[in-house]
């Protein structure tokens, strides 16, 4: 077991499919020789040579229908985009490929792809740099969306992914790339892409969470904790499927339920776990759902980014109101 | 292969030899201020990294190495030309008349860099040119939508989009010089091929020998130029513009040049590029061979290279403090220019980090 980076494990999880299974390849932009603009890549072509890590012209579109190409194939390409920005170039093969060709073809041929994209704010880069748009995805039916949270988590999770025989939208949150660490066995267990992950228990919240999101969420209800307030804080890593058992199971013991995402509000994926608990679980609840979110607005350059990401703070507030406001 | 070295429109060498006589239209005098020109975009990029380097700007596309293709691009274009730039366009920028503060306020994460008024364009009145553009070779369909509304308009002026190399590989770049080609519009194409996209080398984006062939399929004029020249930088955007002002379509000019820099300053470049290579492109480089031609020429000496830069210097840091006393946006400006006016929700999201605002910097100060 080794202490690792988030970063440092999708490079591992890499580094352990391309070893045990030939037909995974390594395609994108910069990942060659540059590791990806990241490092998520490093030497992969290394090792496994330029026939299966492989540069490709700078065409999102390309990559996107090239990599539809080599699944429907049998190969098990995982395709990096730089930034989740950067994905939309590549929509059309995606959304109309991608995601359907299992259910055009009926089942004759698969796209057992994995697309990679770092995604989200707070790392005071350039316009289109800050992205979360995991709802348009978990939309279009046909995808998997995954985000991880943890270094061992993106091992796990990333094995499951490259494994999968539906495609899978892997979003990777930059912010924590290189501030989170813990260990990592490097075992070649696959977590599920069905479940999400309880990191905290309580009884009388549930905060549920995902992305780099589950730093502050984890820190709120630390801090909580202190006030008397005990948050069960889930991390949902998995966002299509969504796995609402877990949630609706703590929800029997919490009865309060806070989403935090910081993708924007109006659309967001909160928006449908709490329509979800709505249908099946109202009954559960005792006080209304609530969302703690990025607002509808475009992510401000960086001078003022702060003031739109969410902070300890803002979970802090809306826990407290939950709770002490409908006793 | 040395792809510098090879033929190319090109009037000065590497050398600062004169290998083409100078066009009618261009003087002496006319040199020496592109010169400078393009000595003070060099001395502002040198600060523009430096100040990256202090936490005083954000990530920055240095343009170390493209100063000849700015500075004939923004001195040729009328001021009723429509400019498209892509993120690496200071120097053409600059000399189409938006000050350098404007830049370095998009770098430094203001959304108001993008709010130039060209100081050129008649009566002050606010630029026509579009904002510097991140996500790669979009700004090429705008540009024909550009031309195609400068066609429809009926005057005699031009649109005038940029992008490198790699952006030849997207189809929104083949499809906008087919586009082009098509509906035979005012618009010039200019590829700052600079050989690297990111870590990509250039020959990883095509097989073809010059990125200029691709106007053949496209129907319209197709030149490679020697982009470290600036003569025959300015002679090729001169002759695209002219024919496009004409009613004679569109030009594909692709500048052979070479990226001195990183790619930006979040790159390291030394973790794909030779030190060789490099080496030799610096001889290359666009603003040595221009001093050494003036030189020779008797049109310039070492005393007048250091009043110059004493000069530029002094220009920059004006530009640097105007930059670092601007006031800051409000928060709420995020809200401010999303819709013409917002809905009762957004309101409230609006005050809401108008709320949060005051709370963190509170916390800051208090
Ligand atoms: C659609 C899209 N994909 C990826 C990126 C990330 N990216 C930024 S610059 C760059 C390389 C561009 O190379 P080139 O077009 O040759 O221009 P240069 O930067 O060399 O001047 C890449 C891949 C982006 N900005 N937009």
């Amino acid at each position: 077991m080794a202490e690792m980076t988030l970063l440092e494990a999708v490079n591992l999880a890499l580094h352990h499919e391309m070893a045990s299974d030939p037909k995974v390849i390594v395609l994108g932009e910069d990942v060659g020789d540059n590791g990806g603009v990241f490092r998520a890549t490093v030497g992969l072509k290394d090792k496994f040579g330029c026939k299966r890590v492989i540069d490709s012209p700078l065409a999102e579109a390309l990559i996107g229908g090239v990599t539809v190409g080599m699944a429907s194939q049998g190969l098990r390409p995982v395709a990096e985009f730089q930034f989740q920005g950067f994905v939309f170039p590549a929509l059309e093969h995606l959304m109309c490929h991608a995601a359907r060709m299992r259910n055009r073809t009926r089942g004759r041929l698969t796209c057992p792809a994995v697309f990679r994209a770092p995604f989200g704010g707070g790392i005071h880069a350039p316009e289109h740099h800050s992205e979360s748009v995991e709802a348009l995805f978990t939309h279009t039916p046909g995808f998997k969306v995954v985000i991880p949270s943890s270094p061992q988590r993106a091992y796990g999770l990333l094995l499951a992914a490259i494994r999968s025989n539906d495609p899978v939208m892997f979003f990777e949150p930059k912010r924590i790339y290189r501030t989170v660490k813990s260990n990592v066995e490097d075992n070649g267990n696959a977590l599920p892409l069905d479940t999400c992950f309880t990191l905290r228990k309580g009884r009388d919240i549930t905060l549920v969470t995902w992305g780099a999101c589950v730093v502050e969420s984890l820190q709120a209800a630390d801090e909580l904790s202190k006030q008397g307030i005990e948050a069960e804080v889930i991390d949902l890593a998995s966002i299509q499927p969504l796995d609402m058992r877990t949630i609706f199971a703590s929800l029997e013991k919490t009865g309060r339920l806070l989403v935090v995402h910081e993708a924007c509000k109006t659309g967001g994926v909160g928006g449908e776990i709490i329509a979800r608990t709505a249908e099946h679980a109202m009954c559960l609840l005792k006080a209304p759902p609530k969302r703690v979110t990025g607002m509808d607005t475009v992510m401000p350059y960086y001078r003022n980014e702060d003031y739109f990401m969410l902070q300890e703070a803002d979970i802090i507030a809306a826990a407290r109101e939950l709770v002490e406001g409908w006793k | 292969m040395n792809i510098q070295a090879m033929p190319m429109h090109r009037f000065i060498d590497h050398k600062g030899t004169l290998v083409t006589p100078l066009p009618a239209w261009l003087s002496h005098d006319m040199l020496v201020s592109y010169y400078r020109d393009m000595v003070l975009t060099r001395v502002y990029d040198n600060k523009a990294v430096a100040l990256q380097r202090t936490g005083k700007l954000g990530t920055y596309p240095s343009h170390l190495g493209a100063e000849a293709i700015g500075i004939a691009i923004g001195r040729t274009l009328k001021s009723d030309d429509v400019f498209i730039p892509y993120y690496r366009d200071m120097p053409a920028m600059w000399a189409r008349g938006i000050a350098m503060e404007k830049n370095l306020q998009y770098w430094g994460g203001d959304e108001r860099g993008s709010d130039f008024h060209s100081e050129s364009a008649p009566h002050n009145r606010p630029s026509r040119d579009l904002p510097f553009c991140v996500p790669i070779a979009t700004q090429c369909t705008h540009a024909v939508g550009v031309a195609a509304a400068l066609k429809i308009e009926g005057g005699h002026h031009a649109a005038l989009v940029t992008c490198g190399d790699g952006a030849t590989s997207k189809g929104d770049f083949l499809e906008s010089i087919n586009c082009a080609g098509s509906w035979n519009i005012p618009l010039v194409f200019v590829i700052n091929n600079n050989q690297w996209a990111i870590s990509v080398p250039r020959e990883i984006q095509c097989g073809a020998e010059f990125l200029a062939d691709k106007a053949k399929g496209a129907g319209i004029t197709g030149i490679t130029v020697d982009g470290n020249d600036v003569v025959a930088m300015l002679d090729a955007v001169k002759t695209a513009l002219e024919q496009a002002y004409r009613g004679k379509g569109a030009t594909l000019i692709e500048a052979i040049s070479y990226r001195l820099s990183d790619h930006t300053t979040a790159d390291d470049a030394s973790r794909y590029r030779s030190e060789d290579e490099l080496q030799q492109a610096w001889q290359y480089e666009p603003i040595s061979r221009l001093k050494q031609y003036l030189i020779n020429a008797g049109r310039w000496t070492e005393q007048d290279e250091t009043e110059l830069l004493e000069l530029c210097r002094k220009d920059v840091e004006a530009a640097v403090e105007r930059y670092l006393a601007i006031i800051p946006q409000a928060p709420e400006s995020a809200f401010d220019y999303l819709y013409e006016s917002l809905s009762d929700d957004l309101h409230q999201q609006r005050d809401a980090i108008i709320n949060k605002a005051m709370r963190m910097q509170g916390a800051k100060h208090g």
